[in-house]
């Protein structure tokens, strides 16, 4: 009996240090957004910052805002890999901005920026929650999405049921923005256009190929892929011979290679993430399956794929950019658009220089979506949420990442419709994967290689 | 005829594996009537026990299952006289908590040291061709080693004075203890030796696929299943009952898309609960 | 006389403690509180509930978190592809998980023990299964609602504040539910069949199929509360409206709480709560919040399994009538 009584007594004290924890913690969070007040005045929020630049035109001499990026990462969990590309590009560009005196507005008001994100551990049980505290607790001013189609649609909810700007990065699924959300913007291109030209690539190497397998992630974003790149595919004469989605975090992929085996098809395309993409190129490799095209998304992409050694030579995968990709401010002139920001070698080399690799797409989308609101607000002259808002809609520019320009109609608003694909292969050099542009052939820095094996 | 041969094949060298770790979670179950729900979370440190060794110390990676093994079961041990062994005589849901309770502590402490990132023993050892079907040669050897662990555990319970204890208490521990049995030592054996199969067959798995500190818990639902399917309680129907489930994953993906599968396999689990409790082999109750 | 008083103050006092945690947001008026306080209620409700089979009955359910995401696919679908109103699609959501108790409860509430636990584990996972392969429901990817639906309750912000109403009203429900068990003839009839079965049912203590609708009390409320928070939250997948887990957190807070009593689900699942959120922004504890839960678990289980307000009720007889 007296030992349980000092358990418990042990157990009170535990309890009642955690309520003195709360007590501190949620002291503070009453305290600090006194804005935060009813739900009528959340909806305006942004309060600090909007009112920041209305005081400073009072006040002549240059006054400093800090704008705050809320965001959060994969800092474990399957989407560790891409996430953490797409927050060191982001990082990099707010440290650039920062470094080179932030951003000068007409009043003499200086923008600068510092972000704040938490680890969502890959999984949709913690990111709404994660978003409702950097909106209403650490007062994010902007938004940048998670990585990935079904955490951003999923923080998207909670960004526009409190009137945020956000940015989506590493989110291409088409059906986000279909939803009648207003203030979120894709920087990716769409889903829907990401294999298509994998299926052009294929037929332009062996026009007497027939048979193909889709064989995907069933996740909002390589659902999405798929659908249009099947449609495609029929439409270009091929014959689809399976059409069959995996759950999230399969990693035996032995059934679907016999069934791909049994169907009968020559080339495969589809796969879903990085850890999915790279396990199935490893399981079709090791189970010598005989096929001669395959082209997985976002695992090609990424410079760990190289890794897989032998089961990576020779597959092709989308790419969102490559350090190769040679948007610069000529090309700007030449298409009519007003150019922004470095060029992909500069971006390449600061990237290298301050993480010592080289930039994959993911980060490089990181850092446009810095970019693209560093222009938005260059723009908007201003930091208001609704004058950043106008400039991103009329947004149409070049950036190292390629065009940049969203869809503004009621029905698919921030729908990214300017932005380009390009194709990438690991190709053996001399006994060293390297990853190589494959197409379009415009772009291409070296020649496709085919057969798979 | 050849995609059969080799979704068979597949389905029965995974079989073996799953088949081992639902032996661990039967044979504790069968001796004390405990449900352990740590049984993921062992199947997890097992991957990483394997890993570390393989990666950090660079030891083969099949020393590292025998080394695996052994810590397994010092660890089962130690769980058992810390969590289990008070409440071994309370309702049901005390060591289903109790043990649940060691599955959170676990998971927590490794969700912390090795974050949910996927890992993977590098490992690549080529491919055999067992007639249509090729085979990675590590799926095969986690097969072989498979069948040896539960080879091995055959003859322990069969032939040795300590197995013999754990055989008489899983018919009667009252009996037992009243011939002079040690039941706390035999009971904590017998939670050692199911907790090793766990980790034994955890360090197998990560031997052919992905995994991360997470994964133990699907391979727990996976056992629970082989348990249900062999009858709780008797490890060797557990082995059958691991190849049935193997072959269950691999075949009806040839008639119907694969992530029927799971809907499949948890229908058959509560109908057999329902119509069959003590498994397809077990007699009537 | 008296013993009525105090019977019916044990009922105040478990509603004001639920009203006090319904107040504290509107007090502050800070948003992140009401989101604290949402999570709060919302556990306190399935915990509540899952305690009128769990505590009164004894049959442990490993997988009751099926009927919160059964109600909250069916209600999500009748708002999202139906155009249903929230109150309609919050009742079919209960009325969908008392219908799947009502029918299961017929086929396992035979087995006992921890037969009864594996085969609603199976359940959960069968019918997570199932709505994955299921495409009028979304699939794998599941739904998102169409954010114009909250405009028709004045806007996202008007949504957010009404659904924490619905969540407290919902729980001070669930408490009177509850409450109504614990003092009725009936709840007298399920204590019989926790404390010994065979004989309740030989004695003709308990109707035949008292268990079967305890069950379904159990359930149904789970049921509107998924239909309620996945409007909510917007969105809806597999993974999200079935999580293991989150049934054994559950049990957790009932078990901190103290099982079979009124009071005990409330403060056990607003004290793990509350824990759980204070560790998880600790930069210190973030990662090992789970294990320290795992090691609070592993104390009451095995040292005060009656829990908080058993405990206090063996510890200080007179306050018996107070805490049930």
């Amino acid at each position: 009996m007296r030992r349980k009584l000092y358990l418990f007594l042990g157990l009170l004290v535990l309890a009642s240090l955690v309520l003195v924890g709360c007590q501190s913690t949620s002291s503070e969070a009453t305290s600090a957004p006194s804005s935060g007040g009813n739900e009528a005045e959340v909806t305006q929020a942004p309060a600090e910052a909007t009112q920041a630049p209305a005081e400073a035109s009072e006040a002549p001499e240059a006054k400093e805002v800090t704008v705050t990026i809320g965001f959060t990462q994969s800092q474990t969990g399957k989407y560790n890999e891409e996430s953490s590309s797409q927050t060191q590009g982001l990082e990099l560009w707010v440290k650039q901005v920062n470094d080179q005196g932030g951003i000068k507005l007409s009043d003499g008001t200086v923008v600068k920026f510092k972000t704040v994100y938490y680890d969502d551990e890959s999984t949709g049980d913690k990111v709404q929650q994660l978003y409702t505290r950097l909106i209403t607790e650490d007062n994010a001013d902007f938004l940048i999405s998670p990585y990935s189609s079904g955490l951003t649609s999923m923080a998207a909810v909670v960004s526009e049921q409190y009137g945020k700007i956000m940015l989506a990065t590493g989110a291409a699924s088409d059906s986000i923005y279909t939803k009648g959300y207003e203030r979120v913007y894709q920087i990716y291109t769409p889903a829907s256009r990401y294999l298509t030209g994998a299926v052009d690539l294929l037929k332009s190497l062996d026009p007497n190929l027939k048979k193909v397998a889709f064989v995907y992630e069933n996740s909002k974003f390589s659902q999405a892929v798929v659908g249009a790149a099947k449609d495609y595919a029929e439409q270009q004469g091929y014959e689809v011979v399976l059409f069959e989605g995996y759950d999230p975090g399969t990693t035996d992929f032995g059934a679907f290679i016999n069934k791909i085996a049994d169907s009968g098809a020559e080339a495969v395309m589809g796969g879903g993430h990085f850890q999915d993409g790279s396990t199935f190129a490893r399981q079709l490799y090791e189970k010598q399956l005989d096929i001669k095209y395959l082209a997985l998304l976002v695992a090609p992409a990424d410079n760990g794929f190289s890794e897989l050694g032998d089961a990576a030579k020779n597959v092709v995968g989308p790419s969102q950019w490559e350090p190769s990709a040679n948007y610069s401010p000529e090309s700007a002139k030449a298409a009519g658009l007003a150019w922004f920001g470095p060029t992909s070698a500069e971006f390449a080399k600061a990237y290298e220089d301050a993480y010592g690799e080289t930039p994959s797409y993911h980060a490089a989308g990181g850092y446009a979506a810095g970019l693209v609101l560093q222009k938005a607000i260059m723009d908007a002259d201003s930091v208001d949420p609704d004058k950043v808002k106008a400039a991103l809609d009329n947004m149409d520019l070049l950036i190292f990442f390629g065009h940049i320009k969203f869809d503004t109609s009621e029905d698919a608003h921030g729908l990214q419709i300017g932005h380009e694909m390009v194709y990438v292969q690991w190709q053996d050099k001399d006994g060293k994967l390297v990853k190589e542009v494959v197409w379009p052939k415009e772009g291409a820095t070296a020649a496709p290689v085919y057969p798979l094996r | 005829m050849d995609a059969l041969i080799r979704s068979l094949i597949d389905g029965l060298l995974l079989g073996f594996v799953y088949g081992i770790a639902a032996m661990g979670l039967t044979l504790i179950w069968g001796v004390m009537n405990v449900i352990n729900l740590s049984h993921g979370a062992i199947i997890a440190l097992g991957m990483f026990s394997v890993y570390l060794l393989f990666t950090a110390l660079g030891i083969s990676a099949y020393i590292a299952v025998a080394i695996t093994a052994v810590l397994g079961l010092l660890f089962g041990i130690v769980i058992y006289f810390i969590a289990v062994h008070r409440v071994i005589d309370a309702p049901e849901l005390s060591t289903l908590l109790a043990t649940y309770a060691v599955n959170m502590i676990i998971i927590g402490v490794g969700t912390s040291i090795f974050k949910t990132s996927p890992r993977n023993v590098p490992l690549d050892l080529g491919s055999v061709h067992l007639g249509p079907a090729v085979v990675p040669t590590t799926r095969l050897i986690a097969a072989l080693v498979a069948i040896l662990v539960a080879a091995g555990l055959f003859l322990f319970l069969k032939y040795t004075r300590p197995g013999r204890y754990i055989r008489a208490v899983t018919d009667n521990r009252d009996a037992a203890e009243i011939v002079g049995v040690p039941s706390a030592q035999v009971l904590a054996l017998s939670f050692g030796l199911g907790t090793m199969l766990a980790a034994v067959s955890g360090a197998l798995i990560a031997t052919v696929f992905p995994f991360t500190i997470l994964s133990g818990g699907s391979y727990e639902l996976k056992s629970f299943v082989i348990g249900v399917l062999g009858g709780l309680g008797n490890p060797v129907g557990s082995l059958f009952g691991g190849l049935i489930l193997g072959d269950i994953e691999s075949l009806v993906p040839l008639v119907m898309p694969t992530t029927w599968t799971p809907v499949l396999e948890f229908v058959l689990f509560v109908v057999i609960l329902l119509v069959k409790p003590n498994g397809l082999f077990g007699g009537e109750e | 006389m008296s013993k009525r008083i105090q019977q019916h103050a044990s009922l105040w006092l478990s509603l004001g403690a639920v009203l006090l945690i319904g107040i504290w947001p509107m007090l502050t008026g800070n948003a992140l509180d009401r989101e604290t306080a949402f999570t709060v209620l919302r556990a306190v409700a399935l915990a509540s509930s899952l305690n009128i089979l769990l505590g009164y009955t004894g049959y442990v359910s490993f997988g009751h978190v099926v009927f919160y995401g059964l109600g909250g696919y069916v209600g999500f679908y009748l708002i999202s592809e139906r155009g249903w109103s929230l109150w309609l699609a919050i009742l079919a959501g209960g009325l969908a998980a008392g219908l799947l108790a009502y029918l299961l409860g017929l086929a396992i509430l035979r087995l006992r023990g921890a037969y009864f636990a594996l085969a609603t584990i199976g359940v959960n996972e069968a019918v997570r299964a199932f709505i994955n392969n299921f495409e009028p429901f979304g699939g794998p990817t599941g739904m998102t609602l169409n954010f114009k639906i909250y405009k028709l309750y004045g806007g996202p912000a008007n949504a957010l504040q009404l659904s924490f109403y619905i969540i407290l009203g919902l729980t001070l429900l669930v408490i009177l539910v509850s409450y109504w068990v614990r003092t009725s003839k009936f709840g007298l009839g399920l204590l019989a069949i926790r404390e010994d079965e065979d004989a309740a049912e030989v004695m003709g203590v308990v109707a035949p199929n008292a268990k079967t609708w305890a069950y379904v009390l159990s359930a149904v409320i789970p049921g509107m509360v998924g239909a309620l928070v996945f409007f909510k939250n917007g969105t809806i997948e597999p993974g999200l409206a079935f999580p293991l887990n989150t049934s054994i957190v559950m049990i957790v807070m009932i078990m901190l709480g103290g099982q079979g009593t009124v009071l005990g689900p409330i403060l056990g699942a607003a004290g793990y709560e509350t824990m759980r959120d204070f560790l998880l922004v600790s930069p210190l504890f973030k990662n090992l919040q789970l294990a320290i839960s795992g090691v609070l678990l592993l104390i009451i289980v095995l040292f005060i399994p009656r829990g908080l307000v058993g405990w206090l009720r063996q510890r200080y007889p007179k306050v018996r009538r107070l805490l049930i």
